[in-house]
C-alpha cells in the first residue's frame, strides 16, 4: 500500500493508475455493474456473481476486470451494467443475460438490442448514457463518476483526479484563500437551509476556541431523498476530500461522518474510505507532506429524523439523545462539545473539490442569480424515469419531470409535485414552469429541502398527503418544545376528522392558526417548517379540503372513509382472491338469481372496512372492483359505468 | 442472560474504553450481537459505565433502531417514505400486518416475525419497498408481498 507523503507521490500514483497499470483503472476494458442499494434490490448481486462465474469459466478473469460501482441514478431501469471502454449502457440486466453480454458485447463488440434503453416516446434505442434522455438533459458533475468508481477502493477515485483539490489547497492555498474561493463560488448548503457555505466556514474559522470540528451530515431523513446515500455509497472519497479541505480551511484536526442507521451500505463504504485514506496517508499526521493533521470518526445514527438537525446531530455525536438545542449561538461558534463546529451536508461537501479544482468563477457561472451550481434531485413518485437527476439550478420542474423523467405513467395527469420533504410543500401543476432554486420554491410555499421531487398524479389526495406528513412528523417530533409537539397532534386530530368526512369549515381556520403559531414559536427548523405541507395544500388545493368537508367526498378516491368499494358482477370471474384477502371477511359469492349466470363476488357493505385490499388484489386485467366517492352514494350495479369510478 | 453472554457484552464495552460519547454506538454494537437490548444488559451497562439506568433508557427508547423487546427471527420492514406512500406503501403495510396477524412494530408470539415501519430507506425510485432481514424488495405489490411472506414460512 503506497503511503503518499507528498503531492508528487499523489501525482505519480495517479499517472500510474491512469496509464492502466492498475486493473481497476477506468480507462481499461471493464464491466461496471451498479452495486448501489437500488440495483442490489433489483438483483444486481446475482448479476455480479454471474459475471464472476462466466469470466472465470472463459478464463477471462484477469483480462476483463469486473467492477462493482456506485449508483448512477437511473434506479428505475436497474440493474445497470456499463461495458467500457465503449461505454455501452445496458438496463434491466438479469443473471441470464450475462453469458450473452460477454460473448457478444465484451468479446465481439456487438450490441444486444434487447438490453438497451428504449425511449417510450420515440422508440429510439440509446447505446451510451448520452443517448438516453434521462441522462442527456442532466449536467452531471457530482454523480457522474459513480458508475466509473469502485467505491470500496481508493484507486479509481485517484485515477479520475481525486484528491487533486486537496493537494492544490495544501500546497498552494492558505486556509483563508480556500474560504475566499468557497465564498466567491456562492455555494449554498445543500441540506435544506440554503445558508451560504462560505460564510459558515468563515464563521467557524474566526470563532475562538479549540479544538474545532468538521462534520458530515449524512442523516438524510427527508423521505423521498436519497442523493446523499448515493454519494456516500458511490463516491465516498469525494465527500472525504471535501471534508479534508474544510478542516484545513477552518483549522480542525478531527472530523465526524454521521450516517443514518437505515443506510447500511453507506456506513460500510464510508468506513472503507476512511481506512483507505488512512493507509494512503490522506488522513493522519502531515497529510501529503504538509503540516496538516486530520482524522475522521464514523458515527452511526440510530433512527431519529430530528437528529438530522445540526444541533441535534451534535448531541447524538456526544452520545446523547439527538434532540435540538436552541440556536442562540451558531454551532459554527459553539457546537460539538461546545467547540466551534462546521457541519455541512454530504452534497455540500462533495461540491468543494469541484470548486477548488475548477475555480469559483466556473462554479458560479452555473445556476441562477442566487443559487449557484448543480443540484442533485431525487425524482420519484408517479413519474416514468425515477432516479437521481443532477441539473443546474434554475431548470424548471416541467423540464425535470417531462424531459428527464419522461412524464407520468399510465397516461395520467400530473397533479403537482411535493418538494422539500416534510418541511416542504406541494406545488400544483400550474406552477411547474417555475425554475427550481432555493428562493423560487420558497416563494411558492414549499422549499428546496434536500432535493426530493415527488411527482403526484390525479390519484393522490392533497388532504391525505398533508395528513401523511403531519402523521410522520408527529412520530418524529422529539417532543421537547410545546408548539411542535402539541401543534402537530392537534393538526393530526383535525386532519383525521376531515379525511373521515367529519370536518367542519372552521377547521381550516384552526389549521392556519396552529400553523402560524408553530412557525413562530417552535424551537428548531423541524417545528418551524412542520406546518408547510398543510399550509401549502390549503393554499393550492383548498377546494379539495372543501370537497371532503362539504360533500364528504374524496375527489382522488383515496380517503378510506369516503370511498366505497363495489364488485361489478359482469366483470368478476369469481377467482376468490378478494374473498381470500379481505381482512373483514366481508366478501362472499353472490346469489345466482338468473339461470346460466357466471358466479361472482359481492361485498357486504356493512362489514367492509374500506381498506381497499380487494381493489388492489383484483387482477388488473379483470378490474372488477371499483371504488366510488359520492355523497350518500348508493350506486346500484347498473350505474357502475358512470364517471367517478377510479380504475 | 448467562455469564458467557455478559462476557461478550464486556468485550464490546471494552472496544470503547477511553472514548467519549460512545453510548449510542455501544448500544448499536450490542444490538447487532444480541438482536435486542435486554433489561439485564442495561443494568449491567449502568454498573459498568457508572451511568444511571434512566439515562441509558432515555437514549435507548429515543432511537427507533434500538429494540427493547425481543425481535423475531425475520425482521420485515415496510418503507413509509413519501415516494413509497404515494405508490401505495400503506396498503402493503396493512396487508402484511393482516397476514402476519400483528400490528406494525409488533412481533409474532412464536418470535418468527417482527414487522416494522421505517421512514425512508432511500430506495425511493422503486417504491413501495419492503425489506426482509438484509434483502430489499422493490415495487412491491400485494401479490409480491404475499410471495415474499410465503417464501419465509
Amino acid at each position: 500500500m503506497p503511503r503518499l507523503t507528498s503531492v508528487r507521490d499523489l501525482q505519480d500514483m495517479r499517472r500510474v493508475l491512469a496509464e492502466g497499470g492498475d486493473p481497476t483503472g477506468p480507462g481499461t476494458p471493464t464491466i461496471a455493474v451498479c452495486a448501489g442499494t437500488g440495483c442490489l434490490a433489483l438483483g444486481a448481486r446475482k448479476v455480479i456473481n454471474a459475471f464472476k462465474e462466466e469470466l472465470k469459466r472463459r478464463g477471462l478473469s484477469g483480462d476483463v476486470p469486473l467492477k462493482e460501482t456506485g449508483c448512477p441514478g437511473f434506479c428505475e431501469k436497474g440493474p445497470i451494467v456499463v461495458i467500457y471502454p465503449e461505454g455501452v449502457h445496458y438496463v434491466k440486466v438479469s443473471a441470464e443475460d450475462v453469458p450473452k453480454i460477454i460473448e457478444e458485447t465484451v468479446i465481439k463488440k456487438r450490441l444486444i438490442d434487447r438490453l438497451l434503453y428504449v425511449d417510450p416516446v420515440s422508440g429510439a434505442r440509446g447505446v451510451h448514457q448520452e443517448d438516453i434522455p434521462f441522462y442527456k438533459h442532466q449536467t452531471r458533475f457530482l454523480i457522474d463518476n459513480n458508475i466509473k468508481i469502485n467505491p470500496k477502493g481508493i484507486a479509481d477515485y485517484i485515477a479520475l483526479g481525486g484528491y487533486q483539490a486537496l493537494a492544490r489547497a495544501l500546497s498552494s492555498m492558505t486556509p483563508q484563500d480556500v474560504i475566499e474561493e468557497v465564498k466567491r463560488s456562492r455555494l449554498r448548503g445543500r441540506g435544506g437551509g440554503g445558508f451560504p457555505t462560505g460564510l459558515k466556514w468563515e464563521a467557524a474559522r474566526g470563532a475562538p476556541g479549540s479544538p474545532k470540528y468538521v462534520i458530515v451530515n449524512c442523516d438524510e431523513g427527508d423521505p423521498g431523498a436519497f442523493m446523499d446515500r448515493a454519494l456516500m455509497e458511490g463516491n465516498p472519497h469525494s465527500v472525504l476530500e471535501g471534508l479534508l479541505i474544510g478542516a484545513y480551511a477552518i483549522g480542525a484536526q478531527e472530523g465526524f461522518i454521521y450516517v443514518r442507521a437505515e443506510y447500511p451500505l453507506a456506513v460500510e463504504n464510508a468506513r472503507a474510505s476512511i481506512i483507505q485514506a488512512r493507509e494512503h496517508g490522506l488522513l493522519g499526521e502531515g497529510i501529503l507532506g504538509s503540516g496538516f493533521n486530520f482524522d475522521v470518526n464514523l458515527h452511526r445514527g440510530a433512527g431519529a429524523f430530528v437528529s438530522g438537525e445540526s444541533t441535534a446531530l451534535m448531541n447524538a455525536l456526544e452520545g446523547k439523545v439527538g434532540e435540538p438545542k436552541p440556536k442562540y449561538v451558531h454551532t459554527s461558534e459553539v457546537g460539538l462539545w461546545n467547540r466551534p463546529s462546521l457541519l455541512n451536508n454530504v452534497e455540500t461537501w462533495a461540491n468543494i473539490p469541484l470548486i477548488i479544482n475548477r475555480g469559483a468563477e466556473w462554479f458560479s457561472s452555473i445556476g441562477t442569480e442566487r443559487s449557484k451550481g448543480t443540484k442533485i434531485f431525487s425524482l420519484v413518485g408517479k413519474v416514468n424515469n425515477t432516479g437521481l437527476v443532477e441539473v443546474p439550478m434554475g431548470m424548471t420542474l416541467r423540464e425535470i419531470i417531462f424531459d428527464i423523467g419522461g412524464g407520468i405513467p399510465g397516461g395520467k395527469q400530473v397533479k403537482g409535485v411535493q418538494t422539500g420533504g416534510p418541511s416542504g410543500g406541494i406545488i400544483p401543476e400550474e406552477h411547474l414552469g417555475t425554475p427550481v432554486d432555493f428562493d423560487e420554491l420558497t416563494s411558492l410555499g414549499s422549499m428546496m429541502g434536500s432535493g426530493s421531487i415527488i411527482v403526484l398524479d390525479e390519484d393522490t389526495c392533497a388532504v391525505d398527503l398533508a395528513r401523511y406528513f403531519v402523521d410522520f412528523l408527529c412520530d418524529e417530533s422529539c417532543g421537547k418544545c410545546v408548539p411542535c409537539r402539541e401543534g402537530l397532534r392537534q393538526m393530526r386530530e383535525i386532519l383525521n376528522e376531515i379525511v373521515a368526512g367529519r370536518g367542519k369549515e372552521e377547521d381550516l381556520k384552526a389549521l392556519r392558526e396552529i400553523a402560524g403559531l408553530m412557525k413562530a414559536a417552535s424551537l428548531c427548523a423541524l417545528g418551524r417548517t412542520a406546518a408547510n405541507p398543510v399550509l401549502s395544500t390549503l393554499r393550492h388545493f383548498e377546494e379539495e379540503y372543501l370537497a371532503h368537508i362539504r360533500d364528504q367526498r374524496c375527489p382522488a378516491l383515496v380517503c378510506e372513509r369516503l370511498v366505497s368499494y363495489f364488485i361489478r358482477p359482469e366483470r368478476c370471474i369469481a377467482c376468490g382472491r378478494c374473498r381470500e384477502n379481505c381482512p373483514q371477511g366481508a366478501i362472499s359469492e353472490g346469489e345466482l338469481t338468473e339461470e346460466g349466470r357466471d358466479p361472482f363476488m359481492v361485498i357486504d357493505q356493512s362489514r367492509c372496512s374500506r381498506c381497499g385490499i380487494c381493489f388492489h388484489v383484483c387482477p388488473s386485467k379483470v378490474g372488477a372492483v371499483v371504488r366510488v366517492s359520492e355523497r350518500s352514494s348508493d350506486p346500484s350495479f347498473g350505474t357502475c359505468d358512470q364517471e367517478g369510478f377510479g380504475r | 442472560m448467562d455469564a458467557a453472554d455478559l462476557e461478550r457484552v464486556d468485550e464490546i464495552i471494552d472496544r470503547y474504553r477511553g472514548q467519549e460519547g460512545f453510548l449510542i454506538q455501544l448500544l448499536l454494537d450490542l444490538q447487532s450481537e444480541l438482536n435486542w437490548i435486554p433489561r439485564e444488559v442495561i443494568s449491567h451497562l449502568s454498573d459498568k459505565l457508572r451511568v444511571p439506568t434512566s439515562q441509558i433508557y432515555r437514549i435507548a427508547s429515543f432511537y427507533k433502531v434500538i429494540n427493547l423487546n425481543p425481535v423475531g427471527r425475520h425482521v420485515i420492514q415496510v418503507c413509509m417514505g413519501t415516494a413509497c406512500q404515494v405508490r401505495g406503501a400503506h396498503k402493503v403495510l396493512d396487508f402484511t400486518a393482516s397476514r402476519l396477524k400483528i400490528k406494525p412494530e409488533e412481533t409474532t408470539s412464536d418470535l418468527s416475525f417482527s414487522l416494522k415501519k421505517v421512514n425512508c430507506l432511500g430506495c425511493c425510485s422503486m417504491g413501495p419497498v419492503m425489506t426482509v432481514d438484509d434483502h430489499y424488495h422493490g415495487s412491491v405489490t400485494l401479490e409480491g408481498a404475499e410471495k415474499i411472506l410465503k417464501n419465509l414460512r
